[in-house]
């Protein structure tokens, strides 16, 4: 049964196996770098809906369905879904979920979702709650830009800050322990608000609450970054990176070398228009469910300290003038049991 | 690690990398010096097809706001204003791309909630307030005719 | 030569009302609705005082083709209805003075809004 270590931090007792996960994702993200990790890669960005919303669903489903299949479950199998995405209260991931007949638990973290729902799965699993629980969160471009920015064909132009959201999904199915990736650790993140009100650097946003959860969870599981291979902060782009590394610098500990960001993994900074890195739920889920964990699962990566960073703001309070707050969950997966 | 709201702002505005204005400047300048060749050249030949001055400036504005719809609809109007800026940003090609995009986006939400509705949430404010400027100006003009 | 210079001046002050454009995009945290509210507003003001019709016999399209030409058009749309009709005519003249301008967005968008499909932004 897993246990509070402290302020936020949740140690596992059995470490539960991540022992399936898939992501679907488009096109633009499956010319990225990344682009042979994907379960699916949809060439017509609408997937033959008739609204981005429902596009946006579709993507969620196959992400699912393909790490139901590739981990050989079938729907009756899980006992639980968490899912997540940045809609107006999360329909598509209650629309993607309607017709699985899955006890359903929605999610919103924002661009954190991915940890908050693998979070939840593991506790869920370790706890008894579950055999196996599913994680997934998806975002799309054209759905976030339309509730969040502006019209998909607005002539608008992007500041050199802004992050572009990311078209895709990931899923992860948390087992009873079994096999490599485990779950060993979690840190649930702390609301953090720096005063920034700049609704296109979101980046800036979240680094505080990326440092905060990061390092409260070394702290309190008495680790340092030495015993991770990686530190991925999720949708952080290139303003919010550089900032995450200047706060660790602060208290004397160089991050640089064992962080990276999946904003900056998703696609190719140099030759994609993305400007500062992608973002939305979909980037770090696609990130995770795509290349991280089955890095893990090779053995090619030991330790990883996952945090996905959410702005936790909606387009009304931005207008009333109020700043972004940021949150990042932690979730520490292992190749070691 | 203490930092206050202060200190932190310095530090994100460090790392903020700013625009590239050698490259964006130019790029609006011409864009938009073009679009404005273009509506003189209507102008042109409005006026010599034999439309009155101010008939020939409405027909601009008109064919003006037609391109910008057509290249909206093509999707190539927001193609080309990513490097453009505000110099398809400030004509009035802009003003219709801003009334045409919503117009085409929100049509899932039907056409008389979603396209109709929305077909002026970017456009809206500036006929509120240039329609509102030009009453200010209407009724100076009055007072001051009627003093003298 | 003539011909040449009405292009010259409409490509120069055109180009430089979109410069200013950039520069309120790029260096103040100004969003485009508000820049096209500030650009309308200046084209009733300068054109209520006078400015911009100086401008407008330079330039041409250069200057009635950026927005703040249509301010100059409400301005003017009013200075003539007020003219003619008293004070109603600074209710009814900037409308009329926009009609063209106005209703020619509002058909094209409908149309385009029914013939074209919606685009995404995925290359």
């Amino acid at each position: 049964m897993a246990k509070l270590i402290k302020d936020g931090t949740i140690g596992m007792d059995t470490f539960p196996s991540v022992a399936s996960f898939a992501a679907a994702v488009g096109k633009m993200e499956g010319d990225g770098p990344l682009g042979h990790c994907f379960d699916y890669i949809t060439e017509d960005a609408t997937l033959g809906e008739s609204s981005w919303e429902k596009s946006e669903s579709k993507l969620q489903q196959y992400a699912f369905s393909n790490a139901l299949s590739k981990g050989g479950f079938s729907e009756k199998d899980i006992d639980v879904l968490f899912a997540g995405d940045l809609l107006n209260q999360c329909v598509s991931s209650s629309y993607g979920a309607k017709d699985s007949n899955v006890p359903f638990l929605g999610l919103f973290g924002a661009c954190s979702t991915m940890a908050e729902s693998l979070a939840l799965a593991s506790l869920f699993v370790d706890s008894g709650m579950a055999v196996n629980a599913a994680a997934v969160t998806s975002s799309h471009f054209c759905s976030a830009e339309r509730q969040f920015r502006f019209p998909v064909n607005y002539g608008g132009q992007r500041t050199p800050s802004a992050q572009w959201t990311a078209t895709a999904a990931g899923c992860a199915v948390v087992s009873v322990h079994d096999k490599a990736p485990y779950v060993k650790a979690v840190t649930i993140g702390k609301i953090k608000d720096m005063g920034v009100t700049d609704a296109n650097n979101m980046g800036a946003a979240m680094a505080t609450a990326a440092y905060d959860s990061i390092s409260r969870h070394l702290a309190n599981t008495k680790q340092s970054i030495d015993n991770f291979d990686l530190i991925l902060t999720g949708d952080l782009g290139q303003v919010g990176s550089d900032i995450l590394v200047e706060l660790f610098r602060k208290d004397r500990v160089d991050i640089s070398k064992k962080h990276n960001d999946c904003g900056l993994m998703l696609y190719d900074m140099e030759k994609q228009d993305v400007h500062a890195g992608g973002s939305g739920c979909g980037c770090s889920a696609s990130v995770l469910c795509g290349y991280v964990l089955q890095e893990v699962q090779q053995s090619k990566l030991r330790n990883v300290l996952f945090a996905a960073t959410g702005a936790l703001m909606s387009p009304t309070i931005v207008q009333q003038g109020e700043s972004i707050p940021g949150i990042s969950h932690v979730v520490h997966i292992s190749a070691d049991s | 690690m203490k930092m206050t709201n202060t200190e932190f702002d310095k530090l994100a505005k460090e790392k903020s990398p700013n625009t590239k204005l050698y490259l964006t400047l130019p790029k609006a300048f011409v864009i938009g010096g073009l679009i404005c060749c273009l509506g003189q050249a209507l102008y042109n030949l409005y006026s010599y097809l034999g439309l009155t001055e101010l008939n020939a400036r409405a027909a601009v504005s008109i064919t003006l706001v037609l391109f910008s719809a057509i290249l909206t609809g093509l999707k190539l109007y927001d193609k080309i204003a990513k490097h453009a800026g505000a110099g398809t940003l400030v004509p009035i090609t802009g003003f219709a791309n801003s009334v045409v995009a919503p117009a085409l986006e929100f049509k899932t939400e039907g056409f008389i909630l979603g396209t109709a509705a929305k077909m002026f949430i970017i456009a809206g404010p500036v006929i509120v307030y240039g329609v509102a400027a030009s009453v200010v100006y209407g009724i100076i003009l009055f007072i001051v005719k009627a003093m003298q | 030569m003539e011909m040449f210079m009405e292009y010259f001046w409409a490509f120069v002050v055109g180009g430089g009302f979109c410069l200013i454009g950039q520069l309120l995009i790029d260096l103040t945290k100004l969003t485009p609705a508000r820049i096209l509210v500030i650009y309308v507003v200046a084209g009733v003001v300068l054109g209520g005082c006078g400015v911009y019709e100086p401008l407008v016999d330079l330039a041409g399209a250069g200057a009635t083709v950026p927005l703040t030409g249509f301010g100059y058009a409400l301005a003017e749309g009013v200075k003539t209805a007020v003219a003619e009709d008293g004070l109603l005519g600074a209710l009814t003249g900037g409308f009329t003075a926009a009609a063209a301008g106005l209703t020619a967005a509002v058909v094209f968008g409908l149309v385009v809004a029914r013939c074209f499909k919606r685009g995404d932004k995925m290359s």
